[in-house]
């Protein structure tokens, strides 16, 4: 880690007045920053903040918008709360996975894609719901999930 | 005191407001079943997450059941503990618990002091009818700690006693929902993380989840082994604790332990105490010396003096306030005191070479272990103190040993390294090391005998006390805490130069040694660790002397041997140095990109 990368973290916590009970909303902004959370990151803000780093631990693995390892470039969240998993939620999650050659938690080997599940994105009414980046599409089958796939592909290929 | 009066099953029951409904049932000789919940509360501990809800009880008027230890009693209220409603939905949960538990309990460390065990068999669990997916952890262990997160339970006692009680913050709740378990940050090893091993987390485990790294074997080995002489030397909480587990609960039972001890096949049965009392010898002087160049204005003279007998406490200041190294005596732990004075002199006097001098160590702590371990305590690879193993390690050899603990005689120690006077006996209580410094510090300074010697005002329960002694004039000033939570505030005053004593005594463990991680478990029995501290204050009352000074052996070990305390041999064999072992946070030594 660079030390301008150590000053840019250390930078969020002061503008979080060093506070533990910020420790969510810096990790967030950081995320942001860094795309994902390693180690050295979470022990530094724990340093910062004088709490345990097994705190910090606890709370990134605790909500899974945290990552500890980078994410592709289109980050593909698949939800799995009730109603989406009820319409067939698993399905287009498996469907993403052999599509991709991934697991959940994994990355492409050319950094593009990685895959998540995640629980509820307040959007029941269009389970099952997936979301790409910022991207949501709604009521999905595991027929549609190679069009979005292409889609990204495609946008990549024309950048 | 503002009191609320309920019924509990049919019986009417008064406490004081705020009383959860676990403390009102156990005040009316209920005994609401728990597993999360534990509460010590003289000594600060309350871990209450309502987690388990294996506490659940029926409350007249509220629709669901209500979990007793979160649930705190109104005017009025019409409580049942056993309806079958509750009992269903208790055994329902605890099914639910072994449903993802080994249930390996006939070759579990925890065998019979297992609370999970119990709440199985108060229940009448006979059949376990849920089966589905169990969680696989590769065990860890650390030279004092074994962690088996297959055992555990989600109780998170552990991490209420590592975070909140030891601020030491090693332990935490990681991940979520089904792979929810306790962990180190990054699950790195717990030998690398700045584990203190003061082991209050094993105290409170309710399963065989946490254990103590057990050396059992290691004695046994060393007792059969014909070419070793093998030692013994139990620490002043022993005592009080071993007797636990053979219906004693928290008396008193040297003679019976010494007995037990030699039936084992030990060659010489001695006493930590001993060592205590040379500790006093040591570390008074030191206090002393320090107090004296202080008061003529030498700068460098550094105070307050901080004990270190605790090896908890010792690596905690290592690892979080190593700036204070300075500050604490140099005098080794009795525990090291007496494998450096067996190795040095005992061994000499029966003509044999260290190396076939087996020193073995009862403590009531895991951190012994980690300190006996330690490489600046041993010699050409010889360790002072061979085999440290804990008081319930000590219980668990008698039964194998097929004795009968209750019916043994009583026995004395051996001498020259088993007497002891009553202030060597203390040092297993919060207040007892500074009480016994005291004792002997106080003689030594005004060369007057003490008018009484019970400093009662360095006794008790708080977590952090203070007393001034009057010595003759000079008033010392005196620091108490137990508790590594509260001793990191009295370190924090001490490297902000604000702290106002001449000696502060620190115990890692609440309530001090008799509190140990190495100690019967007390299942939050608050009671039972009163009564071990009782015990000790009585046991030391009992005995002819009382002073450190006034023992017999330590005078003639210094007579024959060692020369004076803090003289040139003592330095040599009883004291030690203290390392920086704080962590090297230095980011940018470290690549982060693959």
């Amino acid at each position: 880690m660079s030390q301008k990368r150590i000053d840019e973290i250390k930078a969020v916590c002061r503008e979080h007045g060093n506070d533990a009970g910020e420790l969510i909303n810096i990790l967030h902004t950081v995320q942001g920053r860094l795309g994902y959370l390693p180690k050295e990151v979470q022990e530094l803000i724990a340093l910062e903040l004088n709490i345990p780093a097994a705190k910090v631990y606890g709370v990134v693995t605790f909500y899974s918008f945290f990552t500890m390892k980078p994410k592709g470039k289109y980050p593909v969240s698949v939800c799995m709360g009730t109603a989406c998993y009820v319409r067939g939620a698993e399905k287009v999650l498996d469907e993403f996975k052999r599509q991709l050659g991934i697991e959940v938690g994994e990355t492409t080997a050319d950094g593009l894609f990685s895959l998540d599940s995640l629980r509820c994105v307040g959007a029941c009414g269009l389970a099952p719901v997936v979301m790409v980046g910022q991207k949501v599409f709604g009521r999905l089958a595991p027929s549609g999930v190679r069009s979005i796939i292409d889609e990204f592909v495609n946008l990549e290929k024309e950048a | 005191m503002e009191t609320i009066k309920l019924t509990i099953d049919n019986r009417q029951v008064e406490v004081a407001r705020g009383t959860n409904l676990v403390q009102a049932a156990a005040s009316a000789g209920i005994r609401i079943p728990t597993l999360c919940y534990m509460n010590l509360h003289d000594l600060g501990y309350e871990n209450k997450p309502g987690a388990c809800r294996i506490c659940v009880v029926e409350v007249e008027g509220r629709k669901n059941l209500a979990p007793a230890c979160k649930t705190a009693c109104t005017e009025g209220m019409v409580v049942r503990t056993h309806t079958p409603r509750v009992v269903n939905a208790r055994r329902t949960v605890l099914e639910l618990i072994l449903s993802n538990h080994p249930n390996d309990c006939l070759t579990c460390t925890k065998n019979g002091h297992c609370e999970l065990q119990r709440a199985a068999q108060d229940l009448g669990i006979r059949e376990i009818k849920y089966r589905g997916e169990t969680t696989k952890y590769p065990k860890d262990m650390s030279v004092s700690i074994v962690r088996d997160m297959d055992k555990c339970i989600m109780c998170r006692r552990c991490e209420t006693a590592c975070t909140e009680i030891q601020s030491v913050g090693v332990l935490s709740a990681v991940n979520r929902g089904f792979q929810a378990v306790v962990s180190t940050a990054f699950n790195d090893p717990i030998q690398t993380t700045r584990c203190v091993n003061c082991g209050q987390c094993v105290a409170v485990c309710p399963t065989g989840a946490l254990s103590e790294n057990s050396n059992i074997a290691d004695v046994f080995r060393a007792i059969a082994d014909p070419s070793k002489t093998v030692v013994v030397q139990t620490a002043p909480a022993v005592r009080v604790g071993l007797g636990q587990d053979f219906g004693f609960s928290g008396r008193s039972v040297t003679g019976k332990m010494v007995t037990a001890l030699r039936g084992l096949g030990f060659d010489y049965v001695f006493d930590t105490d001993f060592a205590a009392d040379l500790t006093i010898m040591e570390e008074g002087t030191e206090l002393l010396g320090r107090l004296k160049a202080a008061l003529s204005g030498d700068r460098e003279a550094k105070l307050p003096l901080m004990t270190s007998c605790c090896p908890g406490w010792v690596s905690f200041m290592e690892s979080h306030f190593p700036e204070l190294a300075g500050n604490l005596s140099t005098a080794k732990s009795p525990q090291q005191m007496f494998g450096a004075i067996a190795k040095n002199y005992f061994a000499r006097q029966l003509g044999i070479d260290r190396r076939d001098l087996v020193v073995v160590s009862v403590m009531p702590c895991v951190a012994k272990k980690a300190e006996a371990a330690r490489p600046e305590f041993s010699c050409d690879g010889d360790p002072d103190v061979n085999i440290s193993i804990t008081t319930r390690e000590l219980a668990r050899m008698i039964r194998f040993a097929n004795m009968d603990f209750t019916a043994l005689e009583e026995s004395d120690f051996d001498h020259p390294l088993g007497e002891s006077t009553g202030a060597g006996v203390i040092f297993g209580a919060t207040g007892g090391v500074i009480e016994a410094a005291v004792r002997t510090a106080y003689e030594i300074q005004t060369q007057k005998p003490l008018d009484r010697i019970d400093f009662t005002e360095l006794r008790g329960t708080g977590g952090i006390r203070s007393a001034t002694v009057d010595f003759d004039g000079t008033p010392v000033k005196i620091g108490i805490a137990h508790g590594l939570a509260n001793a990191r505030k009295l370190a924090a005053e001490v490297v902000n130069g604000t702290s106002p004593y001449h000696a502060i005594e620190i115990m890692a463990c609440p309530g001090g040694c008799i509190g140990g991680g190495g100690q019967p478990y007390h299942r939050g029995d608050i009671r039972l660790l009163q009564e071990r501290t009782e015990s000790l204050y009585a046991e030391d009352a009992h005995k002819p002397l009382r002073k450190s000074h006034e023992n017999p052996y330590i005078q003639a070990l210094y007579r024959d041997f060692l020369g004076t305390p803090c003289g040139h041999r003592s330095h040599e064999l009883l004291h030690t140095c203290y390392y920086d072992r704080k962590p090297v946070v230095a980011p940018c030594s470290t690549n982060t990109k693959k």
